[in-house]
């Protein structure tokens, strides 16, 4: 199963390195991972999106934990906790002819912004799951995408619970 | 007080009580050097090797509970450590590690012994350090030794640029006795909930065994065990790390577990219904076949690290804490509940157990003109009174001290368990000397091990390191060759040592006292004289009967009740 891990971890070097390479030493995979400071700068915030076992999930939350940089972490998958989960995507396409209007129309279905134009394209920035984002890639034909990036999933329970030191 | 980089490590040092600083000098930690000559607080052991000096010092941390502490250069001096690091990082023992760095400046400039010493030693360590700047110095110091001792412990390797080092930058130092970080909280006390459903399993089982491991020794949980299990009359067994936690002539006692553990002990396990494994970790080597690992047991499983538990088995029911802490609480809840054990199905399980033990599975032919090295090892344990400090290489001889000296003591028993690291042996026991000047200290080695590190004999003479070094000589890469004969049909590729060095002139050439002995009937007087001289390294050389092979033996993949047994063990 698919299971998005929130971490508090020291924000200092090498630290990131010891969460990847946790997973590369234990093969365990790792299908995305965001990572940036917080609002206290001593400390930064990383969402890991992985899959497996319910014993292997076990496993890696063990091992996170037993990380020394780790200061707390939380698995937004298990029973009894609701989260919201959004990825952003920068995407950048051929925009040319009778394409312009159409490309604006299906980006304003998606709730997405178009943030640069030029004579031949559009770069459109869109936030949502991970699956609404691959909906939205899915609607333009191949060779009209000329480049996309992804933030990786960031993830974080509902109601008044919080992840903090 | 104020003090440069390397004058904090050298005062943090003696603050911190260390006794002992294992290492080898070089470019990027002359600063050090050069303050730890002048202090002259902190004793220095050189050795030849900056492998020997991480297994010196880990040898030390085994068998005194302290933390070790080595000192190496950067680049290869650091390369050299890691073997050291890895070998303490898979048996849990509390080590730091000082490793130099080039100067802060050209770090990632591939400057002359550069190495990346935080990413190297990071899948082998509890935790690294880079200090980047000496204000964090001290209190990094601290962090290392509190992590590396506390929990379930490790190594830590804090890497030092020179630069951090110099001596003409001075700051403010004091000493912080103690010290918490928000991210690492071990912990200590087991859940009470959990330790009454234990309890209650225990005080029910009709077939119950201890399975312990080397979390007993490092918990110095020994005498609480002790206690527990003569109190509830259960049979107990242990891994090759926890030998010596609970005594080996107790009666009660089953032998080692596992790949080359005692027939007993390994059809215990099989038939039992309530497991209790204290301070043991499932290794592949314990378990054989997951499938066929105690099939009809119910598994109580202690332990400081929550990842250990239902890492490899799944447990029933799991207690998370110190060893001792938690086998202390059970005693209290016994003696609440008085004894409600099934006396009388207990009784059934030790009779059960008793056939199990006539077939005698460590029997071999005494009456042999050539040295069997069982024999070896037996008369090692006569000889010492079963009291000398035994550390051991690794290969059929390492398995053969764990079978055949029967260690009563926890921290007796010193040697590679995990990493299973040949060149461990001799380091270690200077270490073990050091941290026990008049105590008998024995290395069990053979021909190949002892070669990996040989040159520390030169380190035991300077030191005057009074080590028997016990080498059981049988020319073969032995647990190579034993596998070797068992399932590549005894196609012995490299296993057969040529050319191999006349150990006793070997021994004499670094100033020590060699002996050959190549007769059964010449060991035990051997044996005499060796350890009749006190201030003496003695190196005897035992040539050995060539193809001995170390039984009983759980093929890889077999399961526990599938053991073979020494084909000749019903004739002898």
């Amino acid at each position: 199963m698919r299971h998005i891990i929130s971490i508090l971890l020291e924000n200092e070097s090498g630290a990131l390195s010891r969460v990847a390479g946790l997973f590369s030493a234990r093969a365990y995979n790792i299908e995305s991972l965001t990572v940036a400071p917080t609002e206290d700068p001593t400390l930064s915030r990383m969402t890991l999106v992985t899959r497996g076992s319910d014993e292997i999930i076990e496993q890696i939350t063990k091992q996170l934990n037993k990380l020394v940089d780790v200061v707390k972490l939380n698995d937004l998958n298990v029973h009894g906790v609701h989260h919201i989960e959004r990825e952003m995507m920068l995407i950048k396409v051929k925009a040319t002819g009778s394409k312009r209007d159409e490309i604006m129309r299906l980006t304003t279905i998606f709730r997405g912004n178009v943030i640069d134009v030029t004579p031949n394209s559009y770069t459109i920035e869109l936030t949502g799951t991970s699956d609404k984002l691959d909906a939205f890639v899915g609607a333009f034909e191949c060779d009209t995408i000329l480049e996309t990036v992804r933030s990786g999933v960031m993830g974080i329970a509902r109601g008044n619970s919080a992840l903090h030191a | 007080m104020e003090l440069s980089g390397s004058e904090i490590i050298a005062q943090f040092l003696k603050d911190e009580g260390v006794e002992y600083l294992f290492g080898y000098p070089g470019g990027a930690v002359l600063h050090i050097y050069d303050a730890l000559f002048q202090a002259d607080e902190v004793k220095h052991i050189l050795v030849r090797h900056e492998q020997a000096a991480v297994h010196a010092a880990d040898g030390y941390a085994r068998s005194s509970g302290k933390t070790g502490v080595a000192l190496v250069t950067s680049g290869p001096g650091m390369t050299n450590a890691v073997t050291g690091i890895a070998t303490a990082y898979l048996d849990s023992i509390p080590l730091v590690v000082l490793t130099g760095q080039v100067p802060t400046a050209v770090i990632g400039s591939d400057a002359f012994q550069e190495v990346d010493s935080v990413g190297i030693s990071r899948p082998c360590v509890k935790h690294n350090f880079l200090v980047k700047d000496v204000k964090d110095l001290a209190e990094t110091l601290k962090k290392a030794f509190y992590v590396a001792s506390t929990g379930r412990p490790g190594p830590v390797v804090v890497d030092i640029p020179k630069d951090i080092t110099d001596p003409n930058i001075k700051i403010p130092y004091t000493y912080q006795a103690s010290i918490s970080m928000r991210s690492y909280n071990p912990v200590i006390k087991g859940h009470q909930y959990q330790i009454k459903k234990a309890m209650e399993l225990i005080l029910r089982a009709r077939h119950p065994v201890f399975y312990t491991g080397g979390g007993v020794v490092l918990s110095n949980a020994s005498q609480s065990l002790r206690t527990l299990v003569q109190r509830l009359g259960f049979p107990i067994t242990s891994t090759l790390m926890g030998l010596g936690a609970y005594p080996a002539s107790d009666d009660q006692w089953l032998g080692m577990l596992g790949m080359h553990g005692t027939y007993e002990a390994n059809m215990a396990m099989h038939e039992t219904d309530v497991l209790i494994a204290v301070g043991a970790r499932f290794d592949d080597r314990i378990t054989g076949h997951l499938e066929h690992f105690c099939p009809n047991a119910k598994i109580i499983h202690i332990d400081i690290d929550p990842s250990s538990i239902s890492k490899n088995v799944k447990v029933d029911v799991p207690i998370v804490g110190d060893v001792d802490d938690v086998l202390t609480s059970m005693l209290k809840l016994l003696k609440e509940d008085q004894d409600n054990t099934d006396k009388e199905a207990i009784k059934d399980w030790w009779k059960k157990i008793k056939q199990w033990r006539k077939k005698n599975c460590l029997k071999y032919n005494k009456k042999t003109k050539v040295i069997k090295p069982q024999y070896v090892i037996e008369k090692l344990h006569e000889v010492t009174k079963g009291e000398a400090y035994i550390s051991s290489d690794v290969g059929q001889h390492q398995m053969f001290a764990a079978q055949y000296y029967k260690f009563d003591k926890p921290r007796q028993w010193i040697n590679s368990g995990g990493l299973g690291t040949m060149g461990f042996g001799l380091p270690a026991a200077m270490g073990v000397q050091l941290a026990h000047l008049d105590k008998t200290v024995a290395c069990v080695t053979g021909e190949g091990s002892i070669q990996m590190n040989i040159q520390e004999l030169a380190t035991c003479l300077q030191y005057q390191l009074p080590i028997k070094i016990i080498n059981l000589n049988n020319r073969y890469l032995g647990m190579v060759r034993q596998w070797q004969e068992f399932f590549y049909e005894g196609r012995y590729a490299m296993s057969y040592m040529d050319s191999i060095p006349d150990f006793v002139k070997l021994a004499e050439s670094y100033g020590h006292v060699g002996m050959q002995v190549d007769q059964t009937s010449d060991v035990e007087d051997a044996l005499k004289e060796a350890f009749a001289m006190k201030d003496k390294l003695v190196f005897i050389d035992f040539i050995t009967n060539r193809e001995e092979n170390v039984y009983p033996m759980i093929a890889a993949g077999k399961g526990q009740h599938e053991m073979e047994l020494a084909p000749d063990s019903e004739l002898v």
